[in-house]
């Protein structure tokens, strides 16, 4: 749906190649290329502008390096400009204060507060061995209350639990509680409020007066559009903000909210929401949302990805099994083929590399998922010994193969005579000492994907 | 059985949206009739006009073709003509709206199952109470089933709805198959011979395969039982939500068959104009725009009080 930015600006661009420097002329037609990548992002439109100024600025008359065209010297000022607006890396939670610390929750209905609350707690008590405590003061929402103190057994934080209807009453009940159970955290949720709502917005300001935290965290749907910029101004100025949360970062949001609202409130981004597991919060890295923002695809993202997701100990078995010489057999293939499709198949691997997004769908079509899929059952129409040796399959084994699979012979052939190639190159791999199975990540795609 | 009562549209409420829709629009289209009057139509104004409806999230597509058919349609008449470039830019806005302006039509379907989809956070479960609450009013009988069996407490935060309304509520604990909850709802409403079921839904990312095809057993097993259930499928967007609206839209209409959308959270100062895109796009039906926390505050959406809202005539 979206358009890389490198492409947007290739036509723009096409027109500098030649050309040694930047100037204002010869980047008109690209920064406006910018400013549409941008706010089809959804970064809000007077932040957009700002930044525009901003590349442009540091753009003109910089000398194109040999080895960029003029189109990538722009994508990178840009994307250095954007990383460096966005603040630095992985700031932390500064707890630094008397215990109990008080972290305060605040934003709009549905951005996620009390799950965050509740994922926030785990990731203190864990990595930061903290005792925490959790209290909700919305009174307002049905079962917001019991929504929280349900996440705080799942994490096996402390609940408060309070009778009364007060918001304040209940903010200032709980770090009473928790200074006398030695807390050393005390995560205070609120109810979501619109930013136009005077009478909620001073009564959060009253629980932030009664609770001194010493982080206010805003909390922000990171699928939200150019209101971004009003909502985060208005909680600005109401409460003195410490950080950022972007939920939802999960999804395929470009995340241009991040660039608005970390403009407007100066404050930093401190974690991503990534799922809905309560372990899915993670430091904020601004040159990878930069990326998104841009559409650039998202590498680092994707090693990681493969590192959490591919089995390392199949793939060490693997890897240990190829060194002594033995054969990589069809049992080995089938567990390729299915941490592929663990990692949510070809096409999500593709549109998270660089320029994979921008495929034409008709290659995409190619990549059909099925196949591997279909590839997995061939070999499960295997009996043990087949796969162990496939040299034993003759004419007769492969018509009940394909029968018990629902394929053609020509269809079982076709992975008999993929699966002989990799075995050759694997042992091309570990004859080199080159066991490192990334490598081979090109030979395991089934037919016609390579 | 009782079916003298159906066939009829939910209730409408006679208050102008305009003036609900107030704080939208004095924030930024508030100065949209001052900023065209007395001003020639020139690229100077077209580039304000374009920052308007790119601030309200009309989008980059949708922005471009509204003023490129603005240009074109000005540029024969008198240009200097304020009212008629006013004229012009509502007509263009509410012709990519109107098809989309069909209010919820409750069937005589026994019983009439709406199925309530969307991203997390959007306003489901409210949205849920809401309509229960409009069509108790209206004398239909309502039963709501708690399909949203992850997330902490959804289904307590539906039983007090259901409480509230004093409507039943079918229910199983937490951590229950969905579609098991909402297929024993369509077994119970039609057991009390219920006029409408309402079925709650985890809010899930359009993009997690696994959670949209969970959507799809709960059509199928609905099948089951009544093949034309559900006979609405409501998306329920985040009023603030910016581009990726269209993604949540397509992906779940590809998932399920979205047949409505209801817009929530239009009561701050986001505009909505994702809806420009929406209607663009797809062309669904918006049954109901939020616009404030009563039950009367979710109406049925109309083009030209929409738009007339948003450019503050």
């Amino acid at each position: 749906m979206f358009e890389s930015l490198t492409q947007r600006l290739g036509g723009a661009l096409s027109r500098l190649r030649g050309q040694g420097r930047l100037s204002e002329d010869n980047i008109r037609d690209a920064l406006r290329e910018v400013r549409l990548a941008l706010l089809e992002a959804d970064v809000a439109l007077p932040v957009v502008k700002e930044f525009i100024d901003l590349v442009r600025e540091r753009a003109l008359g910089q000398e194109v390096l040999k080895s960029l065209s003029p189109g990538q010297a722009l994508v990178k000022i840009v994307h250095d400009a954007l990383v460096e607006v966005m603040g630095q890396e992985n700031q932390r939670l500064n707890l630094a204060a008397q215990p109990p610390a008080v972290v305060l929750m605040a934003g709009l209905q549905g951005a996620g507060k009390t799950t965050t609350a509740a994922k926030l707690a785990r990731l203190l008590q864990d990595r930061e061995k903290k005792k925490v405590m959790l209290a909700s003061c919305d009174v307002y929402r049905p079962a917001a209350i019991e929504q929280l103190r349900t996440l705080a057994g799942q994490v096996g934080a402390h609940f408060h639990n309070s009778s009364s209807d007060d918001p304040v009453g209940i903010a200032s009940e709980a770090v009473a509680q928790a200074r006398k159970l030695h807390s050393d955290v005390l995560i205070v949720d609120t109810a979501g409020r619109l930013h136009v709502d005077a009478q909620m917005m001073d009564e959060i300001a009253a629980i932030d007066r009664a609770v001194n935290p010493v982080e206010t965290l805003f909390v922000v749907d990171s699928m939200t559009g150019q209101d971004a910029a009003n909502t985060a101004k208005a909680f600005g100025d109401a409460l003195s903000l410490s950080g950022v949360i972007l939920t939802k970062a999960d999804g395929d949001a470009r995340g241009g909210a991040a660039l608005s609202v970390r403009r407007i409130t100066g404050k930093p981004i401190k974690f991503l929401g990534v799922g809905e597991k309560i372990d899915a919060l993670e430091p904020f890295h601004p040159d990878r949302l930069a990326s998104r923002i841009l559409g650039m695809g998202d590498v680092l993202s994707l090693v990681e990805e493969a590192e959490q997701k591919v089995d390392q100990a199949k793939a060490k078995k693997l890897a240990k099994k190829l060194k002594k010489g033995k054969g990589f057999d069809l049992t080995d293939l089938r567990d390729q083929f299915e941490q592929m499709q663990n990692m949510g198949g070809m096409a999500s691997l593709l549109d998270k590399l660089p320029g994979g997004a921008a495929l034409p769908a008709a290659a995409k079509v190619q990549l059909d998922d099925r196949q591997t899929a279909r590839m997995i059952a061939i070999i499960n129409a295997m009996t043990p010994q087949e796969r162990r040796y496939p040299a034993v399959i003759n004419g007769s084994r492969k018509r009940r193969i394909a029968a018990g699979s629902g394929v053609q012979v020509q269809d079982v052939n076709r992975l008999l005579k993929q699966h002989h190639q990799m075995g050759k190159m694997m042992k091309k791999m570990s004859k080199g000492k080159m066991a490192n199975m990334m490598r081979g990540m090109r030979g395991q795609m089934p037919p016609g994907f390579g | 059985m009782f079916s003298f009562n159906k066939r009829k549209k939910l209730p409408r409420d006679a208050a102008p949206l305009a003036q609900k829709l107030t704080k939208t629009r004095g924030s930024l289209f508030g100065g949209l009739v001052n900023l065209l009057q007395g001003r020639a139509i020139d690229e100077d104004l077209l580039e304000d006009l374009e920052a308007h409806l790119l601030m309200a999230d009309v989008g980059v597509e949708v922005t471009t073709a509204v003023l490129s058919a603005l240009r074109n349609s000005v540029d024969a008449r008198r240009a200097a003509d304020t009212n008629a470039v006013c004229a012009e830019l509502h007509r263009i806005l509410v012709d990519i709206l109107i098809p989309c302006e069909a209010p919820l039509i409750v069937s005589d379907a026994q019983p009439f199952v709406i199925l309530v989809t969307g991203v997390n956070g959007v306003g489901k479960t409210t949205t849920i109470g809401k309509i229960a609450q409009q069509l108790s009013q209206a004398g239909q009988s309502v039963l709501l089933a708690a399909g949203d069996t992850f997330r902490a407490a959804a289904v307590q935060q539906l039983a007090q709805w259901a409480d509230r309304l004093d409507v039943p509520l079918v229910r199983q604990g937490d951590g229950a198959d969905s579609a098991s909850v909402i297929f024993d709802g369509l077994q119970a409403a039609r057991a009390r011979g219920v006029d409408v079921l309402i079925a709650d839904t985890a809010g899930r990312l359009h993009t997690q395969d696994g959670l949209m095809a969970e959507l799809q057993k709960i059509k199928r097993v609905l099948g089951k039982l009544d093949p034309d259930a559900p006979h609405e499928t409501l998306l329920v967007v985040d009023g603030g939500t910016g581009q990726n609206a269209v993604n949540q839209t397509q992906q779940f209409h590809a998932q399920v068959g979205i047949t409505g959308i209801a817009v929530t959270k239009l009561d701050g100062t986001a505009k909505g104009g994702v809806l420009f895109a929406l209607a663009h796009r797809f062309g669904i039906p918006v049954r109901f725009i939020g616009v404030g926390e009563s039950a009367d505050d979710l109406r049925p959406f109309e083009a030209g009080a929409f738009v007339e809202a948003l450019l503050g005539e």
